[in-house]
């Protein structure tokens, strides 16, 4: 993947914006140019603003993915979960920082910052959102795996920067 | 709008085809269904075929060209025309060949599917096959096909009571089902403990909860119905071809447990043919996972939402059963070459309606409906045919 295709969209994988319909509200993520729900389609063109997503919301369904993604080898087994925010968008992300035993439809999670894969060894490294248990759950041992590089204050502060 | 009719079928082998090329498998399919229509290249107004990723899988676009040059009728600068639609490919191309000879703008037309998915590596073929998925938001946060089907099946069991049981239950169907199928990827019977047993894929889906990657091509030769005759004692009528799309990521929709693309797809097909769910004898649907051949079935409308795993898990959907699902074996044990799965559901239903199905006939079939879906339900087609009188 070319190194502007995945940076472009560094707004939304980084600090989760999103976008809202002016007219009926309705929260998107990714943003969208036009709103899906409005009875009035055409009318929403040029009327969705920008939407700053919290990151909290809770877990509607999860697999636990053996047969990785590529680029997702190393991290096998790794809980994929379809999330709702508490804003409404529902994002596919995975859930990290807990034992896949302790995941369950109706988890409450939030969103962290963290890296997603590496194109190899000399290929773009993505980094983007996975979520954590809100409160961690009594059995928890902790995160697995070495802590990813990037602190997500920074990005945070960058990407806002940029913006 | 006139009626159209399939007049002639073909199909190769569905497997492992490492001895033979995609235009070998695709040419072969085509051929067979001209000569099945006892149709004279000469009548044919062209050619659409069916195919969801030949550039990433054979380093080949611009195929149908291809077909059309390698089927050696080049020659008259016929209009070849591919169709793109994720695992709904085949159906996608088979809509587009009804329109064009029901409209009148063509009469004969050849609807081909085509896909070689083993000519690159196993992940490789399943990494290129996730993109009918929405690579930007959800492939690049590690979603894979088998997962996201995952999230629906997670989601049917917590909130109907699915179980493991019930959806193993559709692989034991496919594969007894597949055993009398010639032209199946998979001719040996699974127990329920194999299935429940096979390594895991992503839970709660196991490897034999998903359908195969497969090399293999169908054809038919569709035309108008007023002459059928003139080419065979058993024209099949396409009652109706609908096609209906969603979102095409998983996550933007407002039921993890319903295709609403399959739901629109079959109402209008349905209105279309003035027919019912409970007038179908056969059904081929896509079972590309266990997850997907239940939600098919609740979404086509032969049973209530919430109710396909008991009653798939009771034999209702096997031989004699109302309606008969998947006699080929469906993509599970037949076999899942992307772009010709569509295709080789209207081929097997077209043999069951003309009584020339064999060991595997559905007695007295006289009215079918195929089934096929693109990625994760962004493209549904249903497609209801009848035996002409």
């Amino acid at each position: 993947m070319s190194i502007a295709r995945f940076w472009r969209e560094t707004p939304r994988r980084y600090n989760l914006g999103g976008s809202k319909c002016g007219n009926c509200n309705t929260v998107y993520f990714p943003p969208r140019l036009v709103c899906p729900t409005c009875p009035q389609h055409r009318a929403t063109i040029e009327k969705m603003v920008p939407f700053q997503l919290s990151g909290e919301g809770e877990v509607v369904s999860f697999t636990v993915v053996q047969d990785a993604a590529e680029g997702f080898e190393m991290q096998v087994p790794y809980v994929l979960a379809l999330v709702r925010t508490v804003e409404g968008p529902v994002l596919t992300g995975q859930v990290v920082d807990v034992e896949p035993k302790d995941v369950a439809i109706g988890l409450k999670v939030k969103a962290t910052f963290r890296k997603l894969r590496e194109e190899g060894k000399a290929g773009v490294i993505h980094y983007g959102y996975k979520f954590t248990p809100a409160a961690a759950p009594a059995s928890a041992a902790g995160p697995r795996g070495p802590v990813e590089p990037v602190r997500p204050t920074e990005a945070t502060a960058r990407d806002r920067a940029v913006a | 709008m006139r009626d159209v009719a399939v007049l002639g079928v073909g199909q190769t082998k569905f497997g492992e085809l490492w001895d033979r090329s995609f235009r070998e498998i695709g040419i072969e399919a085509g051929l067979q269904a001209l000569v099945d229509a006892k149709l004279s290249s000469a009548d044919l107004g062209g050619l659409f075929l069916g195919n969801m990723a030949s550039g990433s899988l054979i380093d080949q676009e611009h195929i149908a060209p291809l077909i059309l040059d390698y089927a050696g009728l080049s020659g008259r600068h016929l209009p070849s025309v591919r169709v793109e639609g994720g695992g709904a490919s085949g159906a996608l191309a088979l809509h587009q060949g009804y329109l064009a000879v029901a409209s009148g703008l063509y009469d004969f037309v050849v609807v081909g599917g085509a896909e070689k998915l083993t000519d690159v590596p196993d992940a490789t073929a399943a990494q290129i096959t996730s993109s009918a998925a929405d690579h930007e938001w959800e492939v690049v946060f590690g979603a894979t096909l088998p997962a996201l089907w995952a999230l629906m099946a997670r989601r049917h069991m917590h909130l109907f009571g699915t179980t493991r049981e019930q959806l193993a239950s559709v692989a034991v169907h496919a594969h007894a089902m597949g055993a009398k199928n010639p032209n199946a990827h998979y001719r040996n019977k699974l127990s329920l403990e194999q299935v429940m047993n096979a390594g895991p894929v992503a839970e709660p889906l196991g490897v034999f909860d998903c359908a195969p990657l497969s090399d293999g091509a169908a054809a038919v030769v569709l035309g108008p119905l007023e002459t059928a005759r003139e080419h065979t004692d058993t024209p099949i009528k396409i009652a109706a071809s609908q096609v209906a799309c969603d979102t095409l990521a998983l996550q933007h929709r407002d039921d993890f447990t319903t295709l609403g693309s399959t739901v629109v797809a079959a109402r209008r097909a349905f209105q279309r043919a003035r027919r019912a769910p409970a007038d179908v004898h056969v059904a081929e649907v896509h079972d590309a996972y266990t997850i997907s051949a239940l939600l098919a079935l609740e979404d086509l409308g032969f049973v209530e939402k919430g109710a396909a795993g008991p009653a798939f898990a009771s034999g209702r959907f096997g031989p004699g059963g109302t309606p008969t699902v998947n006699p080929s074996g469906g993509l599970k044990a037949q076999g899942q070459p992307f772009g010709a799965v569509g295709v080789a559901q209207v081929v097997e239903l077209v043999r069951q309606l003309r009584g020339e199905a064999k060991e595997r006939q559905v007695s007295g079939a006289s009215l079918g409906l195929a089934h096929n879906v693109g990625g994760t339900g962004a493209t549904s087609v249903v497609t209801l045919l009848e035996r002409a009188n």
